[in-house]
């Protein structure tokens, strides 16, 4: 089995046994202050670890290449208040004139 | 069931499952076959999650980091489940299909019919995770088949619309300082971390930086 149908299965067993969990355990048992306030800041740390990897990084190398200007273009959009599909579509545009006019 | 609760449902679970189209052209761009990117959407069915499986497998991460960064961010859905089971009261099957369907939007949809009453909550709920369950689905096939169409995901400007819906998925917790150092610090890390460490560690090793953040309480 491959890497990717490994993280298929994995992902999808680990996703519904958090979700059912959830609807079995006694509340009582997950309103610790501090780890109520750890899970609302893990995403915030993991997604933009994830844009930064998948803006700048090519294998385990730091590059700037046509991504950093389909980033730039979601930045200003989410900062207009743009819808998300916009923000998506606009900033694979800009991208995709960037790397057709350098290539 | 009034109609409020139900109009509330469809708009969020049409717009919603829009992102499907990203998420399926996402999951082809990082390699994933149509069978595996389509299968994430029915069987792990929590957006962040989805895409950050495919990012981290996609710039050459191990299925572990891959997994363990997907299920840090499903955690808050156990959060969800356990604020919302007092109202469902779900048994069996039904707790089955509800657990699945247990998410932001179903979850948020809920949460904000209490005003009209825990019967509309319900309806709320189901409509919601149900209706979000099904466009996520059709919007992720008809992403990924368009995808597939496309040949070089860097010519389309897919290598940069995934990163785009990440911070699309980020920007609206960025709520004061507090967090956005936490996010900038995060980058820093991760973009630090990876000409020295496997690809997909640099990611997980920021849930530190969220431990690190969230030990001691805010004055």
């Amino acid at each position: 089995m491959t890497q990717i149908w490994w993280a298929v299965i994995g992902t999808s067993v680990i996703a519904f046994l958090l979700k059912y969990i959830g609807h079995s355990v006694p509340e009582k048992y997950l309103t610790n202050p501090r780890a109520l306030r750890i899970n609302t800041l893990i995403p915030i740390a993991l997604l933009s670890a994830l844009v930064a990897v998948q803006s700048f990084t090519e294998k385990s190398a730091l590059v700037i290449d046509q991504r950093i200007v389909g980033l730039g273009v979601a930045v200003i959009a989410l900062a207009l208040k743009a819808p998300f599909p916009v923000v998506v579509l606009g900033s694979a545009l800009a991208s995709a004139a960037t790397f057709n006019f350098i290539n | 069931m009034n109609r409020t609760t139900a109009s509330a449902s469809f708009s969020v679970s049409f717009t919603v499952g829009l992102y499907g189209i990203a998420f399926g052209a996402a999951g082809i761009a990082a390699g994933f076959s149509l069978v595996q990117t389509c299968l994430l959407s029915l069987l792990t069915f929590s957006g962040a999650s989805q895409f950050a499986v495919v990012g981290v497998l996609g710039s050459g991460g191990t299925a572990i980091s891959g997994i363990a960064t997907a299920s840090l961010l499903g955690i808050r859905n156990s959060l969800y489940g356990l604020r919302l089971s007092p109202i469902l009261k779900l048994r069996g099957w039904k707790k089955v299909v509800g657990a699945q369907v247990t998410i932001d939007e179903s979850t948020g949809v809920a949460l904000g019919q209490s005003d009209l009453g825990e019967e509309s909550m319900r309806h709320g709920f189901w409509l919601t995770g149900l209706g979000v369950y099904l466009f996520w689905n059709l919007f992720t096939l008809a992403g990924a088949l368009g995808a597939q169409a496309m040949g070089n995901p860097a010519a389309w400007g897919l290598d940069a619309a995934v990163p785009a819906a990440f911070l699309g998925l980020v920007w609206p917790r960025l709520l004061g300082n507090f967090e956005r150092v936490l996010a900038a610090s995060a980058m820093f890390l991760a973009l630090a971390l990876t000409p020295f460490v496997a690809a997909g560690i640099p990611i997980i090793a920021t849930a530190l930086l969220a431990v690190a953040f969230g030990w001691k309480a805010r004055k």
